[in-house]
């Protein structure tokens, strides 16, 4: 008896230790970074694993610095607008692909999923080309236009998913009331998918907001980047003199905002990368 | 998943306006009929609605992916797109007084190898990982909300952040990983991690891994929690060991997700950018085939043969992808 | 208000027949019923008159005018849909509103049309609540309303009724004959329950595997069925179907043996496939009238049920077949008696091998069974 509650507790123990682990390992990194971002310059190259003297002095230089915060403003100014884009261009196609049945349709599925897996590399001389004939180079504008091509298909596909599971007898009372469409779509079915595009716009925005090989090729000037690039091109004099402190003040400011919207919905987010994945 | 789309037509066809989705006509009858108003004005609306975005993968996608196979077949450079010249197959491999072109590079090859182990090792281990990390959500216990609000922050960190962070720690000299494994005892001078090539690819998978298992780990979780109860309780009552349980239940009923997720990850890996150029830049070590493509393309500005890396790049991913559907529509198919 | 007619109307789903050769007439005013068991079509039928699904081939008219091609409004049908689907996010008020609004109606005659509607319904001191605070009656009640506000021609209602519970389902069920009397409007009725088909109907449709079994009032179904299909679909508990030899019988009716009951003359005619062979005799369960019985002869009872205000034996034929006696309550017999079984030949109804019914020896004296019944 003793024996199998010793190995109850024994056993209890070593769960917890496993969450421990895997919370401590999750989470380190970036606790990590914060505690470096606090420190003092001259405290900057002695490991500790907590801020003895909170110093925002990093914060500071790099909130003064007025090409960062160009770049958060173009981080925001393209995220924004690249889940506007695509939720407009999602769900109208999400009801056509959800709801309508036509001859083409799984062909047009199977076009969304397949740019779905483009390598990035795979359209950059093409795009490349594509931005400076529409004198989009170096601008927001060519982010926001090259950013649809990850974020429109798993929007359409994500947003399908949910449309489907809307009752067909809703659409057609629709119908019978003498709804278009156009009218079913805005007026019944988007006020019922608030959800869905709060979940697809929420992976859409942090897929704009953490790209980076676009954002490199396409812009040019300090002024226009995104906050990856300004974060990856921060540099000090050679490799070696990486100013650590301001890289990592950099990039809290940037995770924050990430990590408290994942914390505040991560039920959606879980939802809308199973419902991309799962059952697509 | 495109497999599935094709199967669940026909079920679904009854139930909606006009279901009966065929244009075809049918034989007899003095007024033969397409379908009601409203369904031709559905469908109508469907191709009108699906045009803003077939215009936009259009223009983004499918007209650029053209333009990098047509130059990957020529001579064009950054700064003059449009005086590109035809050349033929001689970015891929041309004989001139010896082998040249892609296919006879040897860093080509080193970033082909490079980008497969990267991609194997580093998806294995966060099949693996991801297993255990679902394992544990699944539990119930006090504060799991907040475990699983932890376990999604490493996906949430942008890639070049989680990088940076890592390139910190990995520090050779101020790094706190070297410091730790100096404190125990591990090793007894200092690693650089990302400048050693027998180290880098190393330190890239460990980043990789970190931010990559909690995708996978949710996606089994998913499918973790759809799991029957009764099965469990049935083998607690027979008492088969948890071990087995695992392996000969649960294992099982979870491999579709798995396997769905791993495919997702995979595909992320073999196209894997940001995280390398961060961490170790263009070093021969890690280079990939995008790396390789993207120093082609733009710091060497030789279009045309970046294209033709880019082509292949291309190329390989369609073929891990058709191969992909093509055994989800056998798998589906054997088992309707 | 508004006629219907069908005329051979037709649906394919690719190549499976889900309606087959429907003719119909319906008169205005008229309230009539589809009932029959599920998958028999009863459902598309309604959906092709609503315009939801096409007609494959044939004519829809209402009014004379062919609509086969026009949408829903356009025909000015109203439907109530099984599950309701009210529209979740919009208040009671909005609910009944958006058709109105839809038809551009002006401000001032959609208020008057929502609060006339909601007000016919007892639905006025609800109209800013959202469907999801209202109770299963009330929605269904919102669900006729939005249907009935438009003032279409046509009212079209899909198994209403399925997903409310029994009490509520016979008050609801009265409610719509008495909205159906107070609007006069052609109403269409989907169901599978034959007790609100007849209940409700004027006149029922009972339709098998895509055609048309048999049309007529309720009491014209229950009392000359014109097959066993329907004989045995109208009426609780079932119609019993017992396997008889008959033979001609004189210059009228047929002469048939049933095992245990004996010999009994009916007034029916046998046509050239049923003379000598076996046919189908039916009996419903309040036709058959039980008598104790002496000795071996007769029926064993299996069971009892006692109901209240009326019990019901199960008996089984000397060959297994199962039947069952409708008595008055409590039942003079129990469960391991034997009795023996009379019915009254008028009552009884013969149907051919491939289940029709023989039609009786004489009309006119088939008319003056049915009234004196």
């Amino acid at each position: 008896m003793s024996l199998r509650m010793l190995k109850s507790i024994l056993l209890k123990i070593g769960f917890w230790a496993l969450v421990a682990v895997l919370v401590l390992y999750a989470v380190f990194p970036f606790y990590y970074a914060v505690v470096t971002s606090l420190k003092p310059s001259s405290e900057l190259f002695e490991v500790s694993y907590w801020v003895d003297s909170i110093d925002f002095f990093n914060y500071a230089a790099v909130l003064s610095q007025p090409t960062f915060l160009a770049a958060i403003r173009n981080s925001v100014l393209v995220a924004v607008s690249v889940v506007i884009i695509a939720l407009l261009l999602g769900l109208t196609a999400a009801w056509a692909l959800g709801r309508v049945r036509f001859r083409g349709r799984t062909m047009v599925m199977m076009i969304v999923l397949g740019v779905s897996m483009f390598p990035q590399v795979a359209v950059l001389s093409g795009l490349f080309e594509v931005i400076r004939t529409l004198d989009l180079y170096n601008s927001p504008g060519g982010l926001i236009l090259s950013y649809t091509i990850f974020t429109l298909p798993f929007t359409v596909w994500i947003l399908t998913t949910f449309m489907r599971q809307l009752p067909d007898e809703l659409e057609e009372a629709a119908i019978v009331d003498g709804a278009s469409p156009w009218i079913t779509l805005t007026k019944v079915f988007m006020p019922l998918l608030w959800p869905a595009m709060v979940t697809t716009g929420l992976l859409a925005f942090i897929a704009a907001w953490n790209e980076f090989l676009f954002a490199l090729t396409f812009t040019l000037t300090d002024t226009q980047r995104t906050v990856p690039v300004a974060i990856a091109l921060i540099s000090g004099g050679s490799q070696y003199e990486l100013p650590w402190g301001p890289i990592m003040a950099a990039s809290v400011i940037v995770t924050v905002p990430l990590v408290v919207l994942v914390v505040i919905f991560q039920r959606r987010i879980v939802s809308g990368l199973t419902a991309g994945a799962v059952k697509g | 998943m495109a497999a599935q789309e094709s199967n669940d037509a026909p079920s679904e066809n009854a139930r909606y306006p006009g279901g009966n989705g065929s244009s075809r006509p049918s034989a007899e009858g003095p007024h033969r009929e397409r379908g009601t108003r409203v369904r031709r004005q559905r469908v109508r609306a469907a191709w009108l609605f699906l045009t803003p975005m077939l215009i936009g993968l259009a223009v983004v996608a499918g007209w650029p992916l053209m333009r990098t196979f047509w130059f990957s077949l020529t001579d064009a450079s950054l700064s003059s797109l449009g005086g590109a010249q035809f050349i033929g197959f001689e970015n891929y491999l041309v004989f001139d007084n010896g082998w040249y072109g892609i296919l006879a590079d040897p860093l080509w090859w080193q970033s082909v190898w490079n980008t497969l182990y990267f991609t194997l090792i580093s998806v294995s281990l966060e099949a693996v990982l991801g297993v255990i990390v679902a394992m544990v959500l699944n539990a119930r216990f006090r504060g799991r909300t907040l475990v699983r609000a932890a376990m999604l922050i490493p996906w949430a960190i942008p890639t070049v952040v989680s990088a940076k962070i890592w390139a910190w720690m990995l520090n050779d000299q101020f790094g706190i990983i070297n410091h730790m494994l100096l404190g125990v005892g591990l090793i007894d001078t200092p690693l650089s991690w990302t400048a050693d090539a027998s180290l880098s690819m190393w330190a890239v998978i460990m980043v990789d891994v970190w931010k990559a298992t909690p995708f996978v780990a949710l996606l089994v979780l998913a499918a973790l929690q759809m799991l029957p109860s009764d099965c469990y309780e049935a083998a607690r009552v027979d008492g088969i060991s948890p071990v087995k349980v695992f392996f000969r239940v649960t294992l099982p009923l979870i491999t579709p997700a798995l396997l769905v997720a791993v495919i997702f990850r995979a595909l992320d890996a073999l196209r894997v950018f940001d995280v390398i150029y961060v961490l170790t830049s263009n070093a021969a070590s890690t280079m990939t085939m995008s790396i390789y493509a993207r120093q082609q393309l733009v710091e060497f500005q030789d279009v045309g043969y970046g294209s033709a890396a880019s082509t292949l790049l291309f190329m390989i991913i369609a073929l891990v992808t058709v191969v992909y559907l093509y055994l989800g529509r056998h798998r589906l198919g054997g088992g309707k | 208000m508004a006629s219907v007619t069908l005329e051979k109307v037709n649906k394919r789903f690719g190549s499976t027949r889900v309606i087959e050769d429907v003719s119909l007439d319906i008169s205005d005013g008229e309230f009539v019923v589809f009932v029959g068991p599920s998958g028999c079509g009863k459902s598309t039928l309604l959906r092709l008159i609503a315009g939801l699904e096409s007609i494959t081939h044939g004519d829809l008219m209402i009014d004379d005018t062919r609509v086969n091609n026009m949408t829903p409004p356009e025909r000015g049908i109203g439907m109530v849909f099984q599950s309701y689907a009210l529209y979740p996010h919009m208040s009671v008020y909005d609910n009944i509103a958006f058709g109105l609004k839809l038809a551009k109606s002006d401000r001032q005659t959609v208020d008057e049309r929502v609060r006339q509607t909601a007000k016919i319904l007892q639905l006025d001191g609800l109209l800013d609540r959202l469907p999801k605070a209202l109770s299963g009656g009330q929605r269904q009640r919102v669900a006729i309303g939005r249907a009935m506000a438009r003032e279409p021609r046509i009212l079209l209602f899909d198994e209403p009724l399925s997903n409310l519970d029994a009490a509520l389902r016979v008050q609801t069920r009265n409610e719509i004959a008495h909205l159906h009397e107070r609007l006069g409007a052609t109403m269409i009725y989907v169901t599978h329950d034959q007790v609100e088909a007849m209940t409700l109907a004027d006149r029922i449709v009972v339709l098998n595997e895509g055609h048309v079994e048999q049309t007529g009032s309720p009491r014209e179904l229950y009392e000359r069925p014109g097959s066993r299909f329907v004989a045995g679909f109208i009426g609780s508990p079932k119609m019993n179907f017992l396997t008889v030899k008959a033979r001609r019988e004189g210059g009228a009716g047929c002469r048939i043996s049933v095992p245990g009951m004996g010999e009994h003359v009916l007034s029916r005619q046998l046509n050239s496939d049923s003379e000598g062979g076996a046919v189908t005799l039916g009996v419903r369960p309040e036709h058959l009238k039980p008598v104790a019985a002496t000795g071996a002869v007769g029926f064993n009872i299996l069971n009892v049920e006692y109901l209240g205000s009326e019990a019901y034996l199960y008996l089984e034929t000397p060959d297994g077949e199962p039947l069952v006696c409708r008595t008055e309550a409590p039942s003079a017999f129990a469960r391991g008696e034997r009795v023996t079984l009379d019915f009254a030949p008028h009552q009884a109804h013969l149907f051919d091998h491939e289940g029709r019914a023989l039609p009786p020896v004489d009309a006119s004296e088939a008319r003056v069974s049915a009234t004196m019944s």
